[in-house]
């Protein structure tokens, strides 16, 4: 009985890491209808970032963090002005082609860099191993982003559905036109918008070290579970995403814990039967856009 | 940053190299096709072979027999789709008189076709799946099998009060190469398999994995993850905290690569393994090799590096035999027996496998002066390749 209860933890733990990872680009791919094939070099990018401040420079982990968001924000931020913006408007092809471009050219430059062995974050003493919790073995590390990507959840929620911010961005996705004509400065708020999902990406990047391992391969070997979160979530609120990277993240580990001789292909059964139940999404609109 | 330096100093290293030898050198050269992966995730199995050789070179000098020796480095990423390409390339084009390196099984193996039309010697200096060098009557091999050392930990095991084991491999070829073999001669020994996972070869997270490794309550597991992969996974070990609820870790040496150790951190301590080299071998061979590659490359050579470095070896012991006939048969002929003191220790090529004949190790990992190490305490003398003796 324990164990299964490590197992869901280890799995909440997994499926929150994905969702701090996907969700901006459910943002750039659901909201804005981009398609940014290259979100995950934003987030390998956060993660070298924090590994080279607190392995070379001696930052505390804790502080390296926010910078690793500050920073990936900022090379968002750029490349949206200097690049992406010209290709809001072409079709998705061209975008597909573009950002499988730009993660090829970000894989190359960090193995330049970087070298191509894995980058390890050195972790507080206190981050590390686990403890028991009446019985339940409670990886201290999983349990900090388990709270880390909790409070981001409630904060998206809120700034969302509650702030002028987000109802100019619910309003400028809806209706592009409309809101112009409200006076809502439309691409300034997708540039913020798309700042800000490469932002919670590099963080997810710099939390995900330790888990999965950072690479210069980093935005290619988990591109698939990215767009897997987005398509399971569906693309009309952070809800479905963060629900589709919890049932990802547990179906994972349980799946491995359970049946390891069919662990890898969990996720994807998951995955289509998903689709064929609800061909948009968890939460998808209805139509098309 | 590193690399940038290493790249650096190696570029010095050929520029002086080049510089030392004047272009006198009419008399033909022979030519080496080395085809290791320089870019991807196995990307230091390929420097450190680069390096071993560049390192081999400047101590020997570049010419042997009166040939001058010529490496043509090409990178095939670990992918046996470019190994193919590139070793075709470098035998008609380049027309070499060697291919050598190889960083993974699935390379060597699409390779060993090529070597067999061409007549030209391959020499694997690092894949370690048994049936390679069965592929073609031109593959030696210099770097070593798994079995070796897996089946060696498995009787090793059996004979040191481990009584129940839980195995975690990685699921290709090498992988479940270690594991038949460990469990064949675990069993035999009178132990017990208690759990057996295999983990796909891309694994993100190895959390699941570990902790049904837990929940079995074994003795010790038997881990086996190609070589970049061991640093995450000890990480991950710790994590869980199976280093404090008594399982230890036993395996080939893979995990345990010199490469990688030193930034595993305290939770490979105590960690038991069967390998054919560590750094730490306390020959006097070894120490200079050690001095001299941490010198040049400003890092610990692995068993990668040694593979490398025997390779050439080979290759220029072999040219001295012939007289400096590069011909394909003649070459084989001259490696087939051959004796030398390596830095892992004595080895040996059998003449009727063409596969390395090696000591085994039994290692565990200690603190050395501050930093991580493989120490050997146990030896297992000249094991041939148990995949083949077998038949």
């Amino acid at each position: 009985m324990t164990t299964l209860f490590t197992i869901l933890f280890d799995g909440v733990a997994y499926g929150m890491l994905l969702f701090v990872l996907a969700c901006g680009l459910a943002v750039t791919l659901g909201l804005m209808n981009f398609v940014n094939l290259a979100h995950g070099a934003f987030a390998m990018a956060g993660g070298y970032i924090c590994a080279v401040l607190v392995n070379n420079s001696g930052w505390p982990f804790f502080a390296a963090l926010p910078l690793a968001f500050v920073a990936s924000a900022a090379i968002g931020m750029v490349l949206e002005r200097t690049l992406y913006r010209h290709l809001y408007a072409r079709s998705h092809l061209d975008q597909v082609l573009f950002s499988i471009g730009l993660v090829f050219m970000s894989v190359a430059a960090i193995d330049y860099i970087m070298g191509s062995s894995r980058v390890f974050i050195k972790l507080p003493a206190a981050l590390e191993g686990q403890f028991d919790f009446f019985g339940v073995g409670i990886g201290r590390y999983r349990l900090m982003i388990i709270v880390i990507c909790g409070l981001l959840t409630v904060a998206l929620q809120l700034i969302l559905a509650r702030t002028r911010f987000g109802s100019r961005l619910r309003a400028a996705v809806d209706d592009p036109r409309a809101a112009i004509g409200l006076g809502i400065n439309v691409p300034q708020v997708f540039a913020f918008t798309f700042a800000f999902g490469c932002g919670l990406a590099g963080l997810g990047g710099a939390l995900s070290a330790e888990i999965l391992g950072l690479d210069p391969y980093f935005p290619l070997k988990f591109m698939i579970y990215f767009l897997i979160v987005v398509t399971v979530g569906g693309s009309s609120s952070i809800t479905g995403p963060f629900l589709a990277s919890l049932l990802l993240g547990i179906g994972d580990v349980a799946g491995k814990y359970y049946v390891p001789k069919m662990g890898p292909f969990v996720i994807y059964t998951i995955m289509i039967v998903i689709l064929i139940w609800r061909p948009n999404g968890l939460f998808g609109r209805t139509a098309a856009r | 940053m590193f690399v940038r330096r290493q790249v650096l100093l190696a570029a010095g290293a050929v520029a002086a190299a080049a510089a030392a030898v004047p272009a006198c050198a009419q008399e033909e050269a022979v030519k080496i096709g080395l085809i290791v992966p320089m870019t991807g995730g196995q990307a230091s199995t390929g420097r450190q072979i680069d390096n071993a050789i560049k390192l081999y070179m400047q101590q020997k000098g570049d010419t042997v027999a009166g040939k001058k020796i010529e490496i043509i480095l090409r990178d095939d990423a670990a992918v046996p789709d470019n190994t193919k390409r590139l070793a075709q390339e470098l035998i008609v084009n380049e027309k070499v008189n060697i291919i050598a390196g190889f960083g993974v099984t699935p390379a060597a193996l699409a390779a060993a076709p090529l070597a067999t039309q061409a007549k030209v010697p391959e020499i694997v200096m690092a894949a370690g799946t048994s049936i390679i060098t069965e592929r073609s009557p031109y593959v030696v091999r210099t770097s070593f099998t798994l079995p070796q050392s897996s089946t060696i930990i498995g009787d090793w095991a059996a004979k040191n009060g481990i009584k129940k084991v839980a195995t975690l491999t990685s699921d290709y070829a090498p992988g479940n190469d270690a594991l038949a073999s460990f469990k064949e001669h675990f069993v035999a020994g009178g132990g017990e398999i208690v759990e057996e996972v295999k983990v796909p070869l891309a694994n993100p997270d190895f959390a699941p994995f570990l902790q049904r490794m837990k929940d079995s309550k074994p003795d010790a597991m038997f881990v086996f993850v190609p070589a970049g992969q061991g640093g995450n996974f000890m990480k991950q070990y710790a994590e869980r905290g199976l280093d404090k609820s008594g399982i230890r870790v036993i395996g080939p040496g893979d995990v345990m690569d010199d490469d990688l150790l030193n930034n595993m951190g305290d939770a490979a301590l105590g960690a038991v393994t069967a390998h054919l080299y560590s750094a730490a071998h306390p020959s006097q061979i070894n120490k200079e090799f050690v001095a001299a590659y941490k010198k040049a490359f400003n890092n610990r050579p692995g068993f990668m590096a040694v593979g490398g470095y025997d390779g050439i070896h080979l290759i220029y012991e072999a040219l001295k035999k012939t007289g400096g006939d590069a011909t394909g048969d003649k070459l084989i002929a001259a490696m087939k027996g051959m004796k030398w003191e390596s830095p892992r220790g004595p080895i040996s090529i059998d003449p009727e496998t063409r596969d390395i004949v090696q000591n085994i190790y039994i290692r565990k990992v200690e603190k050395v002066d501050g930093e991580l190490y493989n120490v050997e305490f146990a030896t297992f003398e000249a094991v041939k390749d148990p995949g083949k003796t077998k038949k």
